[in-house]
């Protein structure tokens, strides 16, 4: 004789399985309704509805002043939408852990008169604030994560003395030593080489493999959206094309996010997408 | 050569200065890196108008000079945000609308004015006791900050929406930070002067800027350098007789230019 009757279980069961698929099989990472954002009488976004899948790695693509930024920070939680909704892991992107999301931003914002050196800067993606001590067992797992990207014997140097592309690392360890389930990158190969970003590109694949995570990357560079990403979000203040790169990179969505169609859009079809 | 020290109004100053010095260059160091010093400069010279109109009023100095201050500071944010005008030019602006409004409550005063002056230079020398209580209270604030706010105010220093994405508060810390700054300058003003309340929120921590890579040991070079200046700065004022403010100005910048040339000097 069961310690309850058979139906209970069976209730049982359906709520464990209701609760896994609510808190960690969430189908869709990021969900946008209806979003739009306005400064005064500028419009940055307006009526933006997209649903990324867990485990995706989205490109935005788009024009200056698109509002790719404005729709990352909308993503971080560090802006609020005029209109509509933006669920992050199913939550409001403002009560979200900081520690679920990596964040690489653009390294042109780094003011480099700050006295600092990559060791700090990882520290903050433990700590979530700035360290004036470094307690033992963290510097390991720093030290790793800075090893992981293969800047280790830069740890102690002024981050002034680094070149875009170690910054860029630095940057990409400061948001890997969280484990986050998503990564979201702003514009990781503005001011590098192409030695650098393909380099930044291998560490960001082989994480998203091993880890599962999901990638959302600014960019203006096509080649690397088209040969990396599974989804393409073209952008022009709202949603222009959001499909596979295939598709996204036809004539019809570029030049109706760009206004025209340009040089670079035969280049990158010309080339086989080689699978991230 | 140590008998200063027995001295009564010399303990005073002594304890005036090392309090002062600590905490303007603990401050100075977000003053810096913020690429705020023409704020402090702003602020120390809004304080006059506040000095003044409590004269004019006649009540005590503080208590109006710190809301007038406050009220500058926000001033200064305002006018920047309502049109497109930078912060320098803000600053500009409010700084010579303090000061011509001091010197319109001093004239309308028609008495003697010597306690503006003492405002104008610092007095350090002729610091009261009820002075030294409220340096001391605003010292022990300052410590209390640094445990809670030093490594938020350092992050948001570093990067401020960096530190936003990680759910740090930074509009409020700003708002604590720069009140914390402008009850600061008043309290100093008494002490070093108006005209050098600026050098001991810059100085300090521009040398410890060039003797360190890290944020922590900036701040912790700063105080020291802030303390040790204002030291040897008050007894080189007792040797030679020379004005006490003006004093550990020089003794903080000769700090300074040793910094600027530390790496020429010591590596060879």
């Amino acid at each position: 004789m069961p310690l309850f009757p058979y139906f209970s279980y069976f209730y049982f069961f359906q709520l464990i399985k209701f609760l896994s698929w609510a808190f960690i099989m969430e189908p869709i990472i990021v969900e946008i309704e209806n979003l739009s954002l306005k400064y005064l009488k500028y419009t940055a976004l307006s009526g933006l509805n997209l649903s990324i899948p867990r485990g995706s790695f989205v490109s935005i693509v788009g024009p200056n002043g698109a509002g790719k930024t404005t729709l990352i920070k909308l993503i971080l939680g560090i802006e609020n939408p005029t209109e509509g909704s933006v669920k992050v892991l199913g939550k409001n992107p403002q009560f979200l852990s900081p520690f679920e999301i990596g964040y690489v931003p653009q390294i042109k914002t780094l003011d480099r008169s700050f006295p600092a050196i990559p060791l700090e800067l990882v520290f903050t993606g433990m700590t979530a604030r700035w360290a004036g001590a470094f307690q033992k067992k963290k510097m390991e797992d720093v030290m790793n994560a800075l090893n992981q990207v293969g800047v280790l014997s830069l740890a102690k140097n002024h981050l002034n003395s680094l070149s875009g592309g170690e910054l860029q690392r630095v940057y990409l360890a400061r948001a890997l030593i969280r484990k986050p389930k998503l990564l979201v990158l702003d514009e990781p190969a503005m001011g590098i080489d192409w030695v650098a970003e393909k380099d930044i590109h291998k560490i960001i694949d082989e994480y998203k493999a091993v880890s599962g995570a999901s990638v959302i990357m600014v960019t203006h560079d096509w080649e690397s959206a088209y040969h990396h990403a599974d989804f393409v979000l073209m952008l022009n203040r709202s949603k222009i094309c959001f499909d596979k790169p295939e598709t996204a990179f036809k004539e019809e969505c570029i030049s109706k996010t760009f206004g025209h169609v340009g040089h670079q859009h035969k280049f990158i079809m010309s080339g086989e997408r080689h699978d991230a | 050569m140590l008998d200063f020290i027995t001295q009564s109004f010399m303990q005073r100053a002594l304890l005036a200065g090392v309090l002062v010095g600590f905490i303007s260059s603990y401050l100075g160091v977000f003053i810096v890196q913020r690429r705020m010093s023409f704020m402090g400069d702003g602020l120390a010279h809004a304080a006059f108008g506040g000095v003044a109109l409590a004269l004019f009023l006649n009540t005590q100095p503080l208590w109006i000079a710190i809301p007038f201050t406050i009220i500058a500071s926000l001033g200064i944010t305002l006018v920047r945000e309502k049109t497109n005008l930078g912060t320098d030019t803000s600053i500009g602006i409010i700084f010579a609308v303090s000061v011509a409004l001091g010197i319109i409550f001093l004239s309308l005063k028609r008495s003697y004015t010597a306690d503006a002056f003492a405002y104008l230079f610092g007095s350090i020398l002729a610091v009261q006791t009820a002075d030294l209580l409220i340096t001391a209270g605003l010292a022990v604030i300052t410590i209390a900050t640094f445990f809670r706010f030093w490594s938020r105010w350092a992050y948001a220093t570093f990067d401020n929406e960096l530190a936003k994405t990680d759910r740090i508060r930074v509009t409020n810390d700003d708002y604590i930070l720069n009140t914390l700054i402008a009850i600061t300058i008043v309290v100093s003003v008494k002490i070093v002067g108006i005209i050098l309340v600026a050098a001991f929120l810059v100085i300090p921590a521009a040398g410890a800027r060039l003797l360190t890579n890290t944020f922590f040991k900036m701040t912790v070079i700063s105080i020291i350098l802030g303390i040790v200046s204002s030291i040897i700065g008050l007894w080189m004022s007792y040797i030679f007789d020379l004005p006490s403010g003006a004093t550990i100005i020089l003794v903080q910048a000769f700090f300074f230019f040793i910094s600027m040339f530390y790496k020429k000097i010591f590596s060879g």
